[in-house]
C-alpha cells in the first residue's frame, strides 16, 4: 500500500516537475555546448516565391557544408507568418534551432529575451571579423551599444518600383522624386477602374516600415533616446496620417487595398491594375508572375525634398534577414562553422543572387551581379539614405499596435470616413497606452 | 469498475470460514482498495498534464510582470501583485477598454451564433425526421462542415470574402446588384457578420447531428397517439419533440456556448493577427494581448478572468437546468 501511494505521488510529482520544467524551461544559460557535433538545426525564414523554392535554392548549399565539414543541416523553412511565435516557443521550452534566421527588425527584441548568442569579438573572429559587414546592416543587429544578437545575411531596401506601359499610358515620363509629385502623378494615373500606388493595408510589418521612413522624414522616431514609446509625437501623426490620406484624401490608392496582406498589390501591379509599388527587393516576385524586367522600372523611394539622404531625407528602412545562433545550441563549433560559411563570399554571392536581395558583407557586394539598374538603387539606398528601425527591446510590440492603429486606420479611409488629425492622434495614443509599463 | 473493484472480492470472501473474513490479508485488500484508484491513475496524471498544471501555471504568470525579458526563465520574472488584474478592468484606460468591448462582443457573437446554430440543427433534425427520397444524401450535406479541417474551410471563406476578388462580393455586387459598391467583409463593421456566418456554417452541423441522435429516442407511438387526438405538426413539435429534446439541448447548448466562446481558430484564420474592432473577440484579444505585445502578464490576468466567467455561467447554467430537471421530473 505505502509503495503503491508512494509510486502514485511519485508519478504526479514528477509530472508536475516535468511540466512545469517544459512550460518554465530553457533555463540552463551558457553558450551552447558541444553535446551532438554530427547536425545541426536551421530555421530558415521564407525568402522565395515559397517555401518549396527555398528548399531548392538552400539544399544544395547545405549538402556543400556537408561535404566540407561532415556536419549535417536539417533545414526547416518557417513561413514569416509563424516565425515570430517559433521563436518565441523556443525560446521558453530552450527547445529551439541551433542556427535560425530572424527579421533584423526583431533584433532587439529578441536579443532582451537572452535566447540569442550574442556576438562578440571573440565570435566575430571565428566568422572572419565585423569589418567584413556593412555598417548600415550591422545597425539592425540588437540594440546599441551591446554585442549584436546576430549577424547580417540578406540586405534589402525600399525603392518605387513602376509599371512602364501604365506610366506611358497615362502620359507620364518619369517616377516622382517627391510626394507632392507622386500625389500629382498618381492623380493621372487614377482612373478606369485603375490605381496609382498600392498598399497592403492590413500587413502590420509594412505598415510600419512605410510610417517609419515618413515618421523620419517628419523629424521623427517612434521612441525616445531612452527607448520609450514616443507614438504621439506630431512627426509621428503627421507621417501615418500621410500614409493613409494616399487613400483617404489622395484616393490615388484603391480603397480594396485596406484589406490586402499577403502582397496582393504585388499582383495588381503585375496584372497592370496597379503603377506603383513601394516595396523591397521586389524582381523575383514580378518574374514568378510572368512579368518582365523590361516592363518594370525602380527609382529611390520619395522624400520631401527629393533628394534621398539622411535624417528627414531618410527613404527605406535598413531591410534585411540576419542569422542568429540559438543559445541553448548542442554544437556552437557546428554552429559557427556554419555561419561562416553562410556569411563567406561565395555564398553570400549565390544566396543574394537567388533571392534578389544585396550581401550584406562588403566583398560579395562588388561582384558585377549586384550592379544592374534595379539591385544598384537598393545598393545605393542602403549605403545612403536608409535607416534601421528603433533597436529598442519593444520593437516587436511597437509593429504590432502602431501597425494595427495603421490597419484601422485605412478600414475607415476604405469606407469612405474621413481620416484626420484627431483621429489618427487618438488611434496613436491607444497604440502608445497597449505598450508595456517600463 | 465498481464490478471490476467486486468481483475478486467476493470471490475471496467465498473461500474463506466466517471466523477469518476479518483477518487482516493485506495482498487481497490492498488491491481491493487501490485498484480503482491504480486504474483513476493515467487519466489524472493526463488530466495535471493537459489541464490544470497550464491553469496553475497560467494563473501564476498572471501575478507576474511578464515580458520579454523574462519569457526564457518566467520564474524569475518579478512579482506584479494586482497590477495585471487591475489594468485589465480599469474600464477608464485603453486596456480595460478594449477588453471590455472584446468581452461585449464575445456575449453578442456567442448568442447569436449558439442561438442559429441551435435553431438551423433542430429545425434540419426534424426536417430529416420523415423519410423521403433523398434524405441521406442531405444528411450527408449537411455534416459536411463539421467534417472539414477547420482551416482549410476558414481559408476558403476568408477568400470568398475577399472585397475584389471573392465570390461573395460577385454575387452580391456583380450578379444581383443588391449594392452600390461592392462592401469589405473582412475589415470594418461587417467583420462582425462575416465572423457569424462561418461560425454558424461550422457550428450548426453539430447541433444538428445531436438534435438527430435525440430524436432517434423518441417514440414513435407518442406522436402517432398525438395526432389521433388531433395534434398538428406544430404542436407536435411544440408539445412532443422539444419536451423531450431538453436534456439534450442542455448539454447541446452548453458545448456550444463553450466552444464559440472560446473560438480561436475562425477568427484568426478569417481575419490573421488582428482582429477589425468589431471581430475583436476575447480569445483573439488575448492571444495579441500575450503574444503580439508580449504582455505575457496582462495576457494570462484576461485569461484567468475569462476562466472565472465560464465556471461561473457553466455552473449558474447546470445549477439552473439540473433543478429544471428535478421539478420536471416531480
Amino acid at each position: 500500500m505505502r509503495r503503491t501511494r508512494a509510486a502514485a505521488v511519485g508519478a504526479v510529482t514528477l509530472s508536475l516537475v516535468l511540466s512545469a520544467a517544459a512550460c518554465g524551461g530553457g533555463t540552463s544559460g551558457g553558450a551552447g555546448s558541444n553535446e551532438n557535433p554530427e547536425t545541426l538545426t536551421y530555421w530558415a525564414s521564407n525568402q522565395g516565391a515559397s517555401i518549396e523554392v527555398d528548399k531548392e535554392v538552400l539544399q544544395p548549399e547545405l549538402d556543400k557544408f556537408e561535404k566540407q565539414t561532415g556536419i549535417k543541416v536539417k533545414l526547416e523553412v518557417v513561413p514569416w507568418n509563424d516565425l515570430l511565435n517559433r521563436i518565441l516557443t523556443a525560446t521558453t521550452s530552450g527547445q529551439g534551432p541551433d542556427v535560425l534566421n530572424i527579421g533584423n527588425t526583431w533584433s532587439a527584441s529578441l536579443q532582451s529575451s537572452g535566447a540569442l548568442l550574442p556576438w562578440d569579438t571573440k565570435n566575430f573572429e571565428k566568422i572572419g571579423g565585423k569589418d567584413r559587414f556593412v555598417a548600415s546592416a550591422l545597425g539592425s543587429t540588437g540594440v546599441q551599444g551591446q554585442d549584436p544578437a546576430a549577424v547580417p545575411l540578406y540586405s534589402m531596401a525600399y525603392a518605387l518600383y513602376y509599371n512602364k506601359k501604365m506610366f506611358a499610358d497615362a502620359g507620364v515620363a518619369k517616377p516622382p522624386a517627391t510626394w507632392d509629385e507622386l500625389v500629382a502623378t498618381g492623380k493621372k494615373l487614377s482612373k478606369d477602374g485603375k490605381s496609382a500606388i498600392g498598399v497592403e493595408g492590413s500587413n502590420l510589418a509594412n505598415n510600419i516600415h512605410q510610417v517609419f521612413v515618413l515618421g523620419k522624414q517628419h523629424g521623427a522616431d517612434f521612441f525616445t533616446p531612452d527607448g520609450k514609446a514616443d507614438f504621439t509625437s506630431d512627426g509621428a501623426v503627421a507621417a501615418v496620417e500621410q500614409y493613409v490620406d494616399l487613400m483617404a484624401e489622395h484616393k490615388i490608392v484603391a480603397p480594396g487595398n485596406a484589406e490586402y496582406a499577403q502582397n496582393q498589390s504585388l499582383s495588381d501591379f503585375s496584372n497592370d491594375k496597379t503603377a506603383m509599388v513601394l516595396w523591397q527587393t521586389a524582381s523575383a516576385t514580378f518574374a514568378s508572375q510572368g512579368m518582365k524586367e523590361d516592363e518594370w522600372g525602380v527609382a529611390p523611394a520619395p522624400v520631401q525634398s527629393g533628394a534621398p539622404g539622411q535624417g528627414k531625407a531618410t527613404n527605406s528602412m535598413a531591410a534585411g534577414i540576419n542569422m542568429a545562433v540559438f543559445k541553448n545550441t548542442k554544437n556552437i563549433d557546428g554552429a559557427m562553422k556554419f555561419v561562416k560559411f553562410m556569411t563567406g563570399d561565395e555564398e553570400q554571392k549565390i544566396l543574394n543572387k537567388a533571392y534578389g536581395s544585396i550581401p550584406p558583407v562588403s566583398s560579395a557586394q562588388q561582384d558585377p551581379a549586384f550592379n544592374t539598374p534595379a539591385l544598384a538603387v537598393l545598393r545605393e539606398t542602403l549605403a545612403t539614405s536608409a535607416a534601421a528601425l528603433p533597436q529598442v527591446p519593444e520593437e516587436s510590440q511597437f509593429e504590432t499596435v502602431v501597425g494595427t492603429a495603421v490597419k484601422e486606420l485605412f478600414a475607415e479611409a476604405a469606407a469612405g470616413r474621413e481620416v484626420t488629425t484627431e483621429s489618427v492622434r487618438a488611434k496613436l495614443e491607444k497604440a502608445q497606452q497597449q505598450m508595456p509599463k517600463k | 469498475m465498481t464490478t471490476t473493484a467486486i468481483e475478486p472480492a467476493g470471490r475471496t470472501a467465498s473461500k474463506l470460514t466466517p471466523g477469518k473474513a476479518r483477518s487482516p490479508r493485506p495482498p487481497g485488500r490492498l488491491r481491493r482498495i487501490s485498484l480503482p484508484y491504480l486504474l483513476l491513475l493515467p487519466a489524472l496524471v493526463l488530466e495535471l498534464l493537459v489541464h490544470l498544471v497550464p491553469m496553475v501555471i497560467g494563473t501564476v504568470m498572471s501575478f507576474k510582470e511578464l515580458t520579454q525579458f523574462y519569457i526564457r526563465d518566467w520564474g524569475t520574472a518579478p512579482w506584479a501583485g494586482f497590477d495585471n488584474y487591475a489594468l485589465t478592468v480599469d474600464f477608464d484606460a485603453p486596456v480595460g477598454q478594449a477588453l471590455l468591448n472584446s468581452f461585449l462582443t464575445t456575449c453578442l457573437f456567442t448568442l447569436l451564433s449558439v442561438g442559429l446554430c441551435w435553431l438551423l440543427g433542430t429545425a434540419a433534425a426534424i426536417f430529416l425526421q420523415e423519410t423521403f427520397r433523398g434524405r441521406g444524401i442531405l444528411r450527408t450535406i449537411f455534416l459536411v462542415p463539421y467534417a472539414l479541417p477547420v482551416y482549410a474551410a476558414v481559408i476558403t471563406w476568408a477568400f470568398m470574402f475577399q472585397r475584389d476578388n471573392g465570390l461573395v462580393n460577385h454575387v452580391l455586387h456583380d450578379q444581383l446588384g443588391l449594392t452600390d459598391s461592392p462592401p469589405f467583409w473582412l475589415i470594418g463593421e461587417n467583420s462582425f457578420v462575416t465572423l457569424l456566418v462561418v461560425s454558424v456554417w461550422k457550428g450548426w452541423p453539430f447541433a444538428f447531428l445531436i438534435m438527430m441522435a435525440g430524436l432517434q429516442n423518441i417514440p414513435r407511438e407518442i406522436y402517432e397517439a398525438a395526432a389521433l387526438d388531433g395534434a398538428g405538426v406544430w404542436q407536435q413539435i411544440r408539445r412532443i419533440t422539444l419536451p423531450s429534446l431538453r436534456p439534450v439541448n442542455q448539454v447541446l447548448v452548453l458545448v456550444l456556448f463553450l466552444w464559440t466562446f472560446n473560438d480561436f481558430n475562425t477568427p484568426f484564420v478569417l481575419f490573421g493577427k488582428a482582429a477589425p474592432e468589431a471581430a475583436d473577440v476575447i480569445s483573439i484579444h488575448i492571444y495579441q494581448s500575450s503574444f503580439q505585445t508580449w504582455n505575457f502578464g496582462t495576457g494570462a490576468a484576461m485569461s484567468v478572468l475569462l476562466l472565472l466567467f465560464l465556471l461561473v455561467v457553466t455552473g449558474v447554467y447546470l445549477l439552473a437546468t439540473s433543478r429544471g430537471r428535478k421539478t420536471g421530473d416531480a
